[in-house]
C-alpha cells in the first residue's frame, strides 16, 4: 500500500513537471505568437493564455495529488526533508501565480514564473527521495502549520521575483552599456547556474559516477564520496577510484571539514555549466539574454508590472511573517522551552523579513519604485534561497536535519 | 505660531503641504506645476518636517526618518548575516573555549571573528542597541505620522480645489451629462453597493472605503513594540528561568530556583521498527533511527519551602510523560525534555581484596551521585573516602579537580582502616583501576564487578511569564499587517463644477483594482468616461 501510494506520488510530480513546462511555453507563444500569419493578437493572446491557465491549473492539481498520496503513503505531511520541502516551495510558487494570475490576467507573467516551479521542482529532485522518519522534535502539528504557512510566503514572493525580472527585462535599455543591462545579465546567468547544478547533477547521477578519496581529518581517516568528476579535490587526499577523474587542484587548506572540498566542487561546477549554458545561448542566438527575452514584454506595461510585483510581496509579507517568524517562534517554544534562540536558520529568517521590510519602507516611503523595487524583489528571493540552499546544507544548526552532499 | 493661509481661506499649521480643507498644494512652486500630487500623509503637518531646533526636535527627527530605520535595518542584517558565517559560541560544538577554538577551526578570519566580537553578536551591547533603537524608531515614525494622518482624514470635506482633483493619479473629466441629478444618484447607489461610505454635497461626492487600513502599518508597530517590550521583561528577575536539571530512574531532584521536586519514574528511548512505517516505504535500514525520547515524570511541591531549616514536605502536584514537543506544564513552570545519558554508570559494585593472598574481604557499592562517607566491610575493615571528584581531570598545575558534578569519570582517595592497617592505607580508585600511594608496598586491592547502570534524563527548566505579551504582541502585529495590506483605502471624488464633472480616484495600493472599479461604477451609470492615469513619474499613460 505505501510503496504504490509513494510510487503514485513520484508519477504525479513526474506529470506535474511536464505540464509546467508545456504551460511555460504556451504562456509564452500567447505573446510571441501573437504575429503569426494573420492573426487577431487579442483573441491570440486571450486564447493562449487561457490554455495555459488551464494546464497550469490540472498541473497545480496533479502536485497537489502528489502531495496527497505522499502524505498517505508516508503518514506524515511531506515537508520534513529537503526533497519534500522544495517540492512544496514549488507547488507552493505555482499556487500563488494562480492567485496573482486570476487578479491581474497577465499570461507572460506565467512564461516567467512557471519556470521558477519546474526549477524547483527539478532541484527537488537533487535529493535523495527516500521517506524520512521523523525525529522527535518534528513530531508536532507545527511542522504541518509552520512549514505550510513559511513556505506559502516564499512562494509568493517567488512570484514577485519573477515580476520584478520581468519589470528589468522590459525597461533596461539593451542599447547602452550600463551597469543595470550587466547585472541583469548576471542575474540571469545566476539563474542558469541552478540550471547548470540541477543538470550536471542529474546526468552524473544517471551515470551513477562515483569516485572516493581518503583523507586525514585530525587524525582519523575518512573516506568522502564525490558524485561529480573532482575538479577540485580534498587536501592530501588520496584518490581510490580507478576510473575517476584526478583532481584538477587542491581546495584551499583554510576549507576544513570532511565535506568542504566536495562541496566546492559542487560550486564549481554549478558555475562551469551555468557559464558554458550561457556561452551556448549566446552562440546559439547572438544575443544578450536580456536582449533576447526583451521583446516577448515589449507591449507589457512596465507600471502594471511594478504593480504586481509589489502586490505579490505585500500578500506575500503577513504570510511569511506568520510562518516564517511568528508560527516558528510558538513552536520553538514548545519543543525547546525559548520561543528564538539564535540558531542561523531562525537568524535567516529574520534577515529574510528585514530584507521584506526595508524593501516596503523603501517603497511607500522614500518612493522607490520601478527599477530600484524590481532590483530589491530579485534580490530578495535570493536571500530566500541562499537560506534555503546555503542554511539548510553548509551550516549546521538545529534546522539542518536534511543530509546532503 | 504663524498659520498658512489658503486660497480658499483656511488657515493650516505651519508645515502643511495640501490645505487641510480644499486639498490645494500650499507651496507656490508645487501649485504651479502639473504632476500628480503627493498625497502621503495627506500633505498634513507632520512634527519632523515643520521643527529643528530643540535638541529634542533633533532626536525626534532623527528616529522619525525612515531613511535612518532602514539604514538601521540594513546594518541589522548585514550583521546578521556576518553573525551566522560562523556558529556563535553557544553552538559551538566541541567543549572548547571561544578564544581557541574560532582561531584552531577557522584559522586567522575566525580569530578576526573572534576579536570583532561576533561569536556573541546578538547579545553583544551594539547589536542590542540597534534593536532598541530600531524599537525607539518605530514609536516615533508612527506617533510623526499617524496623528496628522488621522486628523487629516477626519477632517477631509467632500469637496476640494480644482487643482487638488486635477492633479489626483487618477482622474477624468466629462462634461455634465444629461439628467445629472439622477445620474449621480444611480452613481452613489453603485458605489454604496460596492461598500462605500459616500458623502454628499449638493452635485458633490465623496465615495470612500477601508480608511481603516491606513492604520494598518501603525497597529503593527504597536505590536513590535509589544513584542519588544516582551523581551526585554524576561531581564526583570523572576520572569525568566533558564535551568537544568538530570535526573536518574527513580530518583527524586529538587528544580533549581523553585520550590519544586520533579522525579523520574523511567527515562526511555524508543526507536523506529518496520511497523512505524508503510511497507516498503523506501526504507532499509532503520536501525537506530530515534523515534521519541520519553521521561516518566512526577512533579512535587515542597509545602515547607516557606519554613527555613524544615525539612522538605512533598506533595505530588502534577503527573506527565515527557516527550519532546510535550513539556511538562504546572503554572508557569516548563520541563522540557532536553537531554539524555542512557545506560550512564549510577554505582560501582566493588571487592576489596588482600593482594598478597588474593582473599575476598568483602563487598561494597559506591553510589556516584550519593556516595557515603564511610563503607563497612566487617566488624574490623572500614573504608574511608577522603575525596570525590566525579568528572576527575587535572588543573593546569596538576592538582585533581572535577570538571562538573556529574559522574563523567569518577575517582576517589579511599582509606582502608583495617587491624593490619591501623593508620589507614590510600588509594587513588578510578574507573576500572587503582592505584595505590607512591612508594608504598600495599595490602588492599579492589575488584571491579558490573557496575549499576541507569538512565538519566536531561530536563530543562524553564518559566517564561513574558511569553504571553509575545504573543500579544505578535497578533496584534499580524493584526496590523492583515489590515494594511489586505486591504485598500480606496476614495473616489465626483466633483461638479458649471458644465464639467471632475473625478478622481486615489489609494494607498492596488491601482489596477481601483481603476477598474471606477470604470465599471461609470459603465453601470452608462456614463462615458475616459480615465487618465498619472504615470507615477508625471508622464501620462492612457
Amino acid at each position: 500500500m505505501g510503496r504504490k501510494l509513494i510510487e503514485l506520488s513520484s508519477n504525479l510530480l513526474l506529470v506535474a513537471f511536464i505540464l509546467y513546462i508545456v504551460a511555460s511555453f504556451v504562456f509564452a507563444i500567447s505573446v510571441t505568437g501573437k504575429r503569426w500569419g494573420k492573426r487577431d493578437e487579442q483573441a491570440h493572446k486571450q486564447r493562449f493564455g487561457s490554455i495555459g491557465f488551464g494546464i497550469t491549473i490540472v498541473a497545480v492539481l496533479a502536485h497537489a495529488s502528489y502531495i496527497i498520496t505522499r502524505w498517505i503513503g508516508q503518514g506524515h505531511i511531506p515537508t520534513s526533508n529537503m526533497f519534500e520541502f522544495i517540492a512544496f516551495l514549488a507547488f507552493s510558487i505555482a499556487v500563488a501565480f494562480v492567485i496573482i494570475y486570476l487578479v491581474y490576467r497577465v499570461p507572460i507573467l506565467g512564461a516567467f514564473a512557471i519556470p521558477v516551479v519546474f526549477i524547483m521542482i527539478a532541484y527537488a529532485s537533487v535529493f535523495p527521495r527516500t521517506v524520512t522518519p521523523l525525529i522527535p522534535a518534528l513530531q508536532s502539528y507545527w511542522l504541518k502549520i509552520h512549514v505550510t504557512t513559511a513556505a506559502a510566503g516564499e512562494g509568493i514572493f517567488a512570484v514577485g521575483f519573477a515580476a520584478g525580472l520581468m519589470y528589468l527585462v522590459r525597461t533596461i535599455d539593451q542599447s547602452k552599456n550600463s551597469r543595470s543591462r550587466r547585472w541583469l545579465e548576471g542575474t540571469l546567468t545566476l539563474v542558469l547556474m541552478l540550471v547548470g547544478f540541477i543538470i550536471t547533477s542529474v546526468v552524473f547521477n544517471a551515470m551513477d559516477y562515483k569516485a572516493e578519496f581518503e583523507l586525514n581529518i585530525d587524525n582519523t581517516k575518512s573516506v568522502v564520496e564525490y558524485k561529480m568528476p573532482a575538479i577540485a579535490g580534498p587536501q592530501n587526499a588520496v584518490l581510490l577510484s580507478d576510473s575517476a577523474m584526478k583532481p584538477w587542484f587542491d581546495a584551499p587548506g583554510w576549507m576544513k571539514g570532511l565535506n568542504a572540498a566536495k562541496k566546492l566542487n559542487t560550486v564549481i561546477w554549478s558555475v562551469l555549466s551555468g557559464l558554458g549554458l550561457y556561452v551556448l545561448l549566446r552562440l546559439l542566438f547572438r544575443k544578450r539574454l536580456g536582449q533576447l527575452l526583451q521583446p516577448a514584454l515589449s507591449d507589457l506595461d512596465p507600471e502594471m508590472i511594478d504593480e504586481i510585483s509589489y502586490r505579490a510581496i505585500a500578500i506575500g509579507y503577513p504570510v511569511f511573517t506568520l510562518g516564517a517568524l511568528i508560527f516558528a517562534m510558538i513552536w520553538a517554544a514548545e519543543a525547546w522551552g525559548r520561543f528564538w534562540g539564535w540558531d542561523p536558520k531562525e537568524v535567516w529568517a529574520l534577515i529574510t523579513w528585514l530584507f521584506y521590510t526595508a524593501y516596503l519602507h523603501l517603497r511607500l516611503s522614500k518612493g522607490w519604485i520601478g527599477e530600484k523595487s524590481a532590483w530589491l524583489a530579485v534580490l530578495g528571493f535570493i536571500v530566500v534561497m541562499v537560506t534555503l540552499v546555503f542554511v539548510n546544507l553548509v551550516i549546521v544548526g538545529l534546522h539542518s536535519y536534511a543530509q546532503v552532499g | 505660531m504663524n498659520n498658512v493661509k489658503c486660497e480658499c481661506g483656511h488657515a493650516n499649521p505651519v508645515g502643511t503641504v495640501l490645505c487641510e480643507a480644499c486639498g490645494n498644494p500650499l507651496l507656490e512652486e508645487i501649485k504651479q506645476g502639473d504632476s500628480p500630487l503627493d498625497m502621503r500623509y495627506e500633505g498634513a503637518a507632520r512634527r519632523s518636517q515643520t521643527y529643528n531646533k530643540s535638541i529634542i526636535d533633533k532626536v525626534w527627527n532623527f528616529f522619525s526618518s525612515v531613511k535612518i530605520a532602514v539604514y538601521m535595518i540594513v546594518i541589522v542584517l548585514v550583521a546578521s548575516i556576518v553573525g551566522t558565517i560562523f556558529p556563535q559560541e553557544v553552538y559551538i560544538p566541541v567543549p572548547k573555549p571561544a578564544s581557541i577554538f574560532y582561531e584552531e577551526t577557522y584559522g586567522f578570519i575566525g580569530k578576526i571573528y573572534y576579536l570583532l566580537g561576533f561569536h556573541n553578536l546578538f547579545s553583544s551591547w551594539w547589536y542590542v542597541l540597534l534593536l532598541l533603537m530600531i524599537g525607539i524608531s518605530l514609536v516615533v515614525c508612527s506617533l510623526d505620522r499617524m496623528i496628522p494622518l488621522y486628523k487629516a482624514l477626519k477632517k477631509q470635506k467632500v469637496k476640494h480645489s480644482i487643482n487638488f482633483l486635477t492633479r489626483q493619479r487618477l482622474k477624468a473629466e466629462v462634461s455634465v451629462p444629461a439628467e445629472w441629478g439622477s445620474k449621480l444618484d444611480q452613481l452613489q447607489g453603485f458605489l454604496k453597493k460596492r461598500r462605500y461610505d459616500v458623502r454628499r454635497e449638493g452635485d458633490s461626492l465623496l465615495a470612500e472605503k477601508g480608511r481603516f487600513s491606513r492604520w494598518g502599518p501603525y497597529i503593527n508597530h504597536i505590536g513590535l513594540i509589544i513584542f519588544l517590550i516582551g523581551a526585554l521583561m524576561r531581564l526583570v528577575p523572576g520572569y525568566y528561568l533558564d535551568q537544568y536539571v538530570w535526573v536518574k530512574d527513580g530518583e527524586t531532584k529538587k528544580v533549581p530556583e523553585t520550590p519544586y521536586y520533579v522525579k523520574s519514574e523511567g527515562f526511555t528511548i524508543d526507536f523506529y521498527e518496520k511497523e512505524d512505517l508503510p511497507e516498503g516505504a523506501g526504507l532499509d535500514n532503520l536501525q537506530g533511527v530515534i523515534k521519541q525520547y520519553q521521561t516518566k515524570a512526577v512533579l512535587y511541591e515542597n509545602v515547607n519551602a516557606g519554613l527555613p531549616g524544615s525539612e522538605p514536605k512533598l506533595q505530588e502536584v502534577a503527573r506527565h510523560d515527557i516527550i519532546v514537543n510535550h513539556p511538562l506544564k504546572y503554572n508557569d513552570l516548563q520541563l522540557f525534555q532536553s537531554g539524555q545519558r542512557p545506560k550512564a554508570i549510577a554505582a560501582l559494585n566493588m571487592t576489596l581484596v588482600n593482594e598478597k593472598t588474593g582473599d575476598k574481604i568483602g563487598k561494597f557499592k559506591i553510589d556516584l551521585y550519593n556516595p557515603q562517607s564511610e563503607y563497612k566491610i566487617n566488624d574490623t575493615t572500614t573504608i574511608k573516602m577522603l575525596e570525590y571528584y566525579p568528572d576527575f581531570e587535572f588543573t593546569k598545575d596538576k592538582k585533581p579537580t572535577t570538571k562538573s558534578p556529574n559522574p563523567d569519570n569518577p575517582a576517589f582517595v579511599l582509606n582502608v582502616i583495617s587491624p593490619q592497617t591501623p593508620n589507614g592505607e590510600k588509594a587513588w580508585l578510578f574507573l576500572g583501576s587503582y592505584l595505590p600511594a607512591p612508594g608504598t608496598e600495599n595490602i588492599f586491592g579492589y575488584e571491579f564487578s558490573m557496575p549499576d547502570l541507569t538512565n538519566i534524563t536531561g530536563l530543562m527548566v524553564r518559566k517564561d511569564k513574558s511569553l504571553p505579551v509575545i504573543y500579544f504582541g505578535c497578533f496584534i502585529s499580524m493584526l496590523g499587517l492583515v489590515m494594511g495590506f489586505y486591504w485598500q483605502h480606496r476614495r473616489i471624488w465626483i466633483q461638479t463644477e458649471r458644465s464639467l464633472v471632475y473625478v478622481a480616484g486615489h489609494t494607498n495600493k492596488n491601482w489596477f483594482g481601483l481603476k477598474n472599479e471606477v470604470l465599471d461604477v461609470f459603465k453601470k451609470a452608462s456614463i462615458p468616461v475616459s480615465l487618465v492615469e498619472h504615470g507615477k513619474d508625471g508622464k501620462k499613460v492612457d
